[in-house]
């Protein structure tokens, strides 16, 4: 059995690469039909895999290192590819390859007749390649491979529309602010690999009671800054909104459901060295603390539907990391997962009004769709109910687990700081359902002519995530602390909760949680359905903040000004440095010299020093630069070299007769 | 059977001297395509014979193998002693790929005097190999010095930019100028083998050889000179920051297949790793060598990231994008440890298939546009999108994306520098994201965004040559990626010697202090 399971996990990333080299290499030669079918069965037979493996770790309990071969190896150094599968991996594998293969299945619908058509399930599939690798992996680097590899992809799919401007920059910037984190994960693996001179995730959990608590601070830290990058936290978020440049189902599974999620797998994989540091901890809480309110509140006026999604998708990921800096790792994983489901979904089925508006992503031209695109329609209010945290929907148990964790651990502040965030996700998400659905229409009329409901292969997708995003909460985590995953992932997170809740004080909380919800629905439904001048007139009395959330707190603005510009502008001075004084040095001393020998300097150089009269040759050639010599070098290299030979023999000479 | 054939035949002489001989053969012929046809048919050979040697050569050893040592100057100790080890014996296949490669390109990009630039070619290919395969340091500089004929030729002969002639006695006259300080260090390593030998073995007086030379010990004073002799002869061929300014003229003046052969084959860091920290283990890890080599290394990785963030030629970007990855390698070297010294030089290696890639890119850029600058290109990528990819490929194995082979080289570098001291690394580290910075921006205007203004409505995308090489160059840049585990093999051995003779020089020191203090 244990042989099969690790059979099957090799094999679960082979599928989509064999995918990737059969569509890149002779996508051009064959069918969309095949190049979609190949795409779409690859991860499908990854994700039947990962229900074998799933189904050995959930019975036995066991761990599987499996290793593939020697990657990077010398000295004290031995780095395989490896994977390491346990309860936790299994519950990524699960929703990378399980929504993967809904989001794989959807674009054949969505991306139907796009140019570029093989490119772009080439390209999804390296992303599953390179997040399988990600969260498979058995130590740090085969992590870092997939983080830069789904990094890559990211960058590849956000460009996909190459020849937009917006679009090209865009994914220029994700890479290059990735990279930021990335460089501080770089760190994180070098201080990791001088404190226990090796990279094996077991090897080292097993000795990380050695750290000193400054040492577990700093790796800590050097590892969350990757997080901050990958999961785009502040301060470094300014990416993700930009990302949805790239098509709708590339945002639903890279940048909503899987990839950004990488940064919680990193921290819950690392808890023990986290846990080793409150400071680091506190650090942690806050920023998704922070992050989780920041974005939220740009979230309230955007105008783009996926622009919404995305800012929401921001604060999610916010709260994911205040459930980790506060130990509820099992809370955090719990809402990775239902997150998982629902922003898909919500992504979707935005792609699916998109789609029927062809094209058009902007709120203030939708409007009164519901009965024009029922399925989307509903589907998309399944999502929404989700994350705003209505029970018994998935988002209302993860969401409030961690609210309820960090209230009973009696972090006043982080909870505050999520409930309010609660409040304005029920906003912002009902304003955008409400906004696109209901009321009147606002859209073109030619817009409106074509409005048409999305095709099955897309919808039946968006159903199936949409009983997931009802039922899933339950399924996983229900009841509360002690549900399914709590116990499935116990052995590898360590049991959080050490605190004693009251059954009272448990239901209080979950009543003020709904409380919250529905006192947001009720604020979107007074404004936007009841009174929608009364939006208006608020937004014109509030203009500046208005204005402020509108331009995102112009924080793009600010890093342009403070690094991109000074940057650039440095660069230029330092190629003005270059040319002139560094060259100028160069070209000088040759001249000076030149001249130099021309006068007093003569017998000095030429009798004096004779032997080293080479020198004084390379600076007098040096000096004719200037008069464009154009032949008749060769005798002088050749005289060069044999002086040089000769000077040699001279020195040896004089030497050996000391 | 083979073996029994081989026993004896001296190949490196066959590799070194095969493509001088074909150069000759080649003055002979007169119909260029024959002429095309010949320098290919000798490169291919000369390809098989490096293949054939990287195939018998044993790793995991620290041996010199394929030795051949004839007398040459008893008098002085001068021989001609050729041998491979692991630091050597991967240049040598390189420098045949490369050239093999670089014939490819010129097939039909070079349409004038095309039986001097292939002799010019071949010639370098020769004396290129005999730095890599000369363990007698008088050999070793000969080659050294002959590599700068064919090279001045090449650039200001088949150089395409208006300053080539500049270029091209810059060029020569920095290398020069260098390697004179090269040869007084030389000679004056042979003085104290010579005092040694008076005092222990008056058999033989004066040497030349590495391997000699390594035997005697010099004193640290006398080592720190010589050091810095040899440094400047090996910086300014590198070359190390402050001495880089040649290198951005020279690639951008002079043809794609010499900016090839300059930018992908590391002979002065090779110099480094090869006769430097091994004739000087004490000067090499010396306080002020040590920050000297590593501050000079990081100012390089920064300096030429930042330059090449804001240069507007696409081979000036490359060129000190160049001089950003010999910063690494730099770096890496004079961190002095088993990971930096490994992946210095798996990086220099890499730097062949990578920063050469992106120079014969440019030249497929430069055949349809006719320049380099950024204002001919936009919105490449629709017109030709294989050029597009591959230049994305090469592009990211030169930032040092994991999967490629940049990846493994820069991150053991950066573990190496780390493991030395945390900052060296802490800066380094830096070098990634600016890395990131200047080849995406790059990219993004040039191939993608729409279609630019000067970029003509047809244009062919890769023909059959063009994708040969860029295939090739690929192939090479996963493996190593990927699989780098047949490379390290071969390094390892000798890493590890290198290693040890650093490391049991220190503990020799550490005996030898108690015996002082008893004074």
């Amino acid at each position: 059995m244990s042989r099969l399971t690790d059979l099957l996990i090799k094999l679960i990333p082979v599928f989509p690469l064999l995918a990737v080299l059969a569509n890149g290499l002779l996508g051009h030669r064959y069918s969309h039909g095949m190049a979609h079918r190949l795409a779409w069965g690859s991860v499908g037979l990854s994700f039947l895999c990962t229900i074998g493996v799933f189904t050995d770790v959930m019975r036995t309990g066991a761990s599987h290192e499996v290793v593939v071969y020697q990657w990077i190896f010398g000295g004290d150094l031995t780095i395989n590819l490896a994977y390491l599968v346990d309860s936790l991996t299994c519950a990524w594998l699960l929703v990378v390859t399980g929504v993967g293969f809904l989001i794989h299945v959807y674009s054949v619908g969505y991306m139907h007749g796009e140019t570029g058509f093989t490119r772009f399930f080439t390209y999804m599939n390296l992303f599953m390649v390179s997040m399988l690798l990600l969260v498979m992996g058995n130590n740090y680097l085969v992590l870092f491979i997939g983080w830069e590899g789904v990094g890559l992809c990211s960058y590849l799919l956000i460009g996909y529309y190459y020849d937009k401007v917006s679009a090209a920059k865009a994914a220029s910037k994700a890479f290059v602010v990735n990279r930021i984190g990335d460089a501080g994960f770089l760190v994180a693996i070098f201080l990791v690999f001088s404190n226990f001179k090796t990279l094996d995730y077991t090897k080292v959990f097993a000795q990380v009671g050695q750290l000193s608590p400054d040492m577990a601070t700093a790796i800590a830290l050097c590892l969350f800054i990757g997080a901050v990058g990958k999961s785009a936290q502040l301060p470094l978020h300014t990416w993700l909104p930009d990302a949805m440049e790239g098509p709708t189902p590339v945002s639903a599974l890279i940048h909503a459901a899987t990839m950004v999620t990488a940064g919680v797998y990193m921290v819950v994989r690392n808890h023990a060295i986290f846990d080793l540091s409150p400071f680091a901890m506190s650090t942690v809480a806050l920023v998704g603390g922070g992050t989780a309110l920041f974005a939220a509140t740009i979230g309230l006026v955007q105008t783009d539907i996926k622009r919404v999604l995305a800012y929401s998708t921001v604060s999610q990921l916010g709260y994911m990391f205040l459930g980790c800096g506060i130990g509820a790792y099992t809370a955090s994983v719990f809402h990775v997962m239902t997150h998982a489901f629902f922003k898909a979904l919500l992504f979707l089925a935005a792609g699916s009004v998109i789609h029927a508006l062809s094209g058009e992503q902007d709120i203030r031209k939708m409007g009164g769709l519901s009965s024009r695109i029922p399925w989307t329609h509903r589907l998309f209010l399944v999502g929404t109910i989700a994350i705003a945290g209505l029970p018994p929907l998935a988002g209302f148990w993860s969401k409030d687990e961690i609210m309820a964790h960090a209230f009973t651990t009696h972090h006043y502040l982080l909870y505050s700081m999520a409930a309010f965030g609660a409040l304005m996700t029920s906003f912002y998400m009902f304003r955008l359902t409400y906004l696109t659905f209901y009321g009147s229409s606002r859209m073109d009329p030619h817009t409106a002519e074509h409005v048409h409901e999305s095709p099955m292969v897309m919808v039946v997708p968006l159903m199936v995530l949409g009983f997931l995003s009802i039922v899933g909460g339950l399924i996983l985590g229900f009841p509360p602390e002690h549900g399914w995953l709590h116990g499935f992932l116990g052995p590898v997170v360590g049991v959080g909760s050490l605190h004693e809740t009251g059954a009272g004080m448990a239901l209080l909380l979950m009543s003020i949680a709904i409380v919250i919800a529905l006192a947001g629905w009720g604020l979107a439904h007074f404004l936007y359905g009841l009174s929608p001048a009364t939006a208006d007139r608020w937004a014109n009395k509030f203009s500046g903040t208005y204005r402020l959330l509108l331009n995102k707190y112009y924080v793009d603005e600010l890093y342009d000004l403070m690094f991109v510009e000074p940057l650039k502008r440095l660069g230029a001075m330092l190629d003005w440095f270059d040319r002139t004084i560094i060259d100028g040095i160069v070209r000088g001393v040759g001249w000076l010299a030149d001249w130099g020998s021309a006068g007093s300097t003569w017998v000095e150089k030429y009798i004096i020093y004779g032997g080293l009269n080479v020198i004084g040759y390379s600076n007098h050639l040096a000096a004719r630069e200037g008069r464009k010599m154009q032949s008749g070098m060769v005798h002088h290299y050749a005289a060069i070299i044999v002086a040089g030979i000769f000077l040699l023999v001279l020195v040896v000479q004089l030497f050996a007769q000391m | 059977m083979l073996e029994e054939l081989t026993a004896g035949f001296p190949i490196l002489s066959s590799i070194l001297f095969l493509p001088l001989v074909g150069a000759a053969v080649l003055w002979l012929l007169d119909d260029e395509d024959m002429v095309r046809t010949s320098t290919l048919t000798i490169a291919l050979v000369e390809f098989a014979l490096s293949v054939f040697v990287l195939l018998r050569f044993v790793p995991e050893s620290a041996a010199m193998q394929f030795t051949e040592h004839v007398r040459w100057i008893p008098a002085l100790g001068i021989s001609y002693h050729l041998a491979v080890d692991g630091i050597s014996v991967l240049f040598v296949g390189l420098t045949a790929f490369l050239t093999v490669l670089v014939v490819v390109y010129s097939w039909d990009t070079i349409r004038h005097q095309v039986k001097l630039y292939m002799m010019c070619l071949l010639a370098l290919e020769t004396t290129t190999m005999g730095v890599f395969v000369s363990l007698d340091l008088i050999l070793f500089f000969v080659f050294w010095e002959l590599m700068l004929i064919p090279s001045y030729f090449l650039i200001k002969l088949w150089g395409g930019g208006a300053e080539r002639h500049y270029a091209a006695l810059k060029f020569v006259v920095y290398t020069l100028l260098g390697s004179v300080f090269m040869l007084v260090g030389i000679s004056l390593l042979n003085i104290n083998f010579h005092q040694w030998a008076s005092l222990h073995h008056p058999d033989q007086l004066y040497s030349f050889d590495l391997l000699e030379l390594m035997t005697v010990p010099v004193p640290v004073s006398q080592q720190l000179v010589i050091f810095w002799l040899m440094f400047l002869g090996f910086a300014f061929k590198a070359p190390v920051f402050p001495f880089h300014t040649w290198l951005p003229d020279a690639l951008l003046e002079g043809p794609i297949g010499m900016a090839v052969v300059l930018a992908g084959l590391k002979v002065g860091t090779f110099g480094f790793i090869r006769f430097s920290i091994p004739l000087l283990p004490d000067a090499s890890k010396s306080e002020t060598v040590v920050m000297v080599m590593v501050v000079l290394g990081l100012c390089a990785i920064l300096y030429g990231a930042w330059m090449a963030l804001v240069q507007a030629d696409f081979r000036r970007l490359l060129a000190y994008s160049s001089i950003s990855h010999l910063g690494f390698v730099v770096v890496g070297l004079f961190a002095l440890n088993y990971q930096g010294l490994q992946g210095s030089l798996l990086t220099m290696i890499n730097l062949g298939f990578s920063t050469a890639g992106l120079f014969f890119i440019a030249g497929f850029l430069y055949a349809r546009q006719q320049t380099t600058q950024l204002s001919a290109f936009g919105g490449m990528a629709k017109q030709v999108p294989r050029l597009a990819t591959f230049l994305l490929i090469i592009g990211l194995a030169s930032i040092g994306l994991p999967g490629t082979n940049g990846f493994v080289g820069e991150f053991l570098i950066l573990l190496g520098a780390f493991e030395a001291r945390w900052w060296f690394g802490g800066i380094a580290v830096l070098g990634v994201i600016f890395g990131a910075a200047y080849f995406l921006w790059y990219y993004e205007r040039s191939m993608m965004g729409p279609l630019g203004n000067a970029v003509k409505g047809a244009m062919s995308d890769l023909q059959l040559r063009e994708m040969v090489i860029a295939v090739s160059l690929s192939v090479m840049i996963f493996w190593i990626g990927l699989y780098p585990s047949p490379f390290l093999r071969i390094m390892n051995g000798s890493v590890q010697a290198l290693v040890d003779r650093l490391h049991h020089e220190k503990a020799a020191a550490l005996d030898r202090s108690p015996v002082r203090q008893g004074y």
